[in-house]
């Protein structure tokens, strides 16, 4: 009788979630109109709702979100500008003041994350009533298209370090396609500090040291297209220095 | 407990392990003494090997490229049905 009554609710729970998935941009004028397209594609029969946070992008990104806007409907895609460039980070705690949702997934507009994968993160979610559930290009049904060998090269390298010093418990730590409950996404992102890919590493570790429970699931993550990459310069030594703040603070 | 506590008390404790060894000469003494050198030289090569095997097997998904370039055809065409400005770029 119990279990009768138990899997009811779960099921009524389930009909009760709603997503919020936030999607930073910076000129991104051309993907965030592809990605907008897919995300509807791949989740019919899904409540959710597409909070975009353009950081003024000179492009006219926000031009092509209003006209998404008028072919989806402002109630499903939400435009939460900022006036400048300020970050990912910051983008992400901005996107999230605006969620309605119960969960929140983070991805990004380059289509290095297909939403393809969203039924997916979204299952295993409901299956496992995990906290967090994070993809990785690192296991089997997993890979990475377009990176030559020197990216590769320093890809493998982190991981291995991270993994050896870290203990994280997950597969793919700088990988930021990942859906949160709310709830838990606040808390995390309040006590992270870090910048760039560090960051979306932070936020992974301190989830995993608070205890919270962490699910994967496989993507993969094609290079992207269109448009030109935000992150770079001296990537490896803020990884290393990303990697010993986590050490003496997690 | 802080991360780095965790891998300091993890090389104390070997530490005292070595100490003992050495005091109570179980093993042959140069030996002993060689034995942290032997630790980390270990370390490096499981971490080059590790990052070598990683190198082979990783990951690739060509196909999927390919799939996103139908995905991305599909997607403009629908777009610009709909009056979205996708020609640019
Ligand atoms: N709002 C906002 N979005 C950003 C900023 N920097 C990067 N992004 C977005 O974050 C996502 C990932 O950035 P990207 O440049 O592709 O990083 P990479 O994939 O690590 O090379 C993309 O959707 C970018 O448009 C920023 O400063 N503000
Ligand atoms: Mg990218």
């Amino acid at each position: 009788m119990a279990s009768i009554s138990n899997s009811m609710e779960a099921k009524e729970d389930d009909d009760n979630n709603k997503y919020s998935i936030i999607v930073p941009t910076y000129n991104e004028r051309l993907n965030i109109a592809l990605i907008v397209y897919l995300i509807f594609k791949h989740l019919q029969n899904v409540n959710f709702e597409i909070i975009v946070v353009d950081d003024g992008s000179p492009d006219g990104t926000q031009e092509i979100v209003k006209q998404l806007q008028q072919v989806y409907g402002e109630d499903r895609i939400l435009l939460r500008p900022r006036a400048k460039k300020l970050g990912l980070g910051t983008a992400y705690i901005h996107g999230l003041k605006h969620a309605t949702g119960n969960f929140v997934v983070i991805m990004d507009a380059d289509l290095s994350h297909h939403p393809k994968y969203l039924p997916s993160f979204i299952k295993k979610q409901i299956e496992t009533g995990a906290s967090i559930v994070t993809g990785t290009r690192y296991v089997s049904g997993g890979g990475v298209h377009g990176w030559n060998l020197m990216r590769k090269l320093t890809s493998r390298g982190a991981n291995v370090l991270a993994q050896t010093l870290l203990w994280p418990g997950v597969s793919d730590l700088t990988g930021s396609f990942r859906l949160y409950k709310k709830s838990v996404l606040e808390d995390v992102i309040s006590s992270c500090v870090s910048k760039g890919y560090v960051f979306q590493m932070e936020m992974i570790v301190r989830a995993s040291r608070k205890g919270y429970h962490i699910e994967e699931v496989p993507i993969t993550f094609v290079d992207r297209v269109y448009g030109s990459s935000k992150l770079g310069g001296s990537e490896i030594v803020e990884y290393l220095k990303g990697l010993l703040y986590l050490l003496v603070t997690t | 407990m802080k991360h780095i506590v965790k891998i300091m008390a993890l090389l104390v404790a070997l530490s005292a392990i070595w100490i003992s060894l050495l005091q109570t000469s179980v093993l042959p003494e140069s030996y002993t003494w060689l034995l942290p050198l032997y630790s980390i030289v270990t370390l490096g090569c499981y971490g080059l090997l590790m990052v070598g095997v990683g190198l082979m097997r990783f990951p690739t998904c060509p196909q999927e490229s390919l799939l996103l370039q139908e995905d991305i055809v599909e997607a403009k065409g629908f777009l610009k049905e709909k009056g979205v400005d996708v020609g640019s770029d």
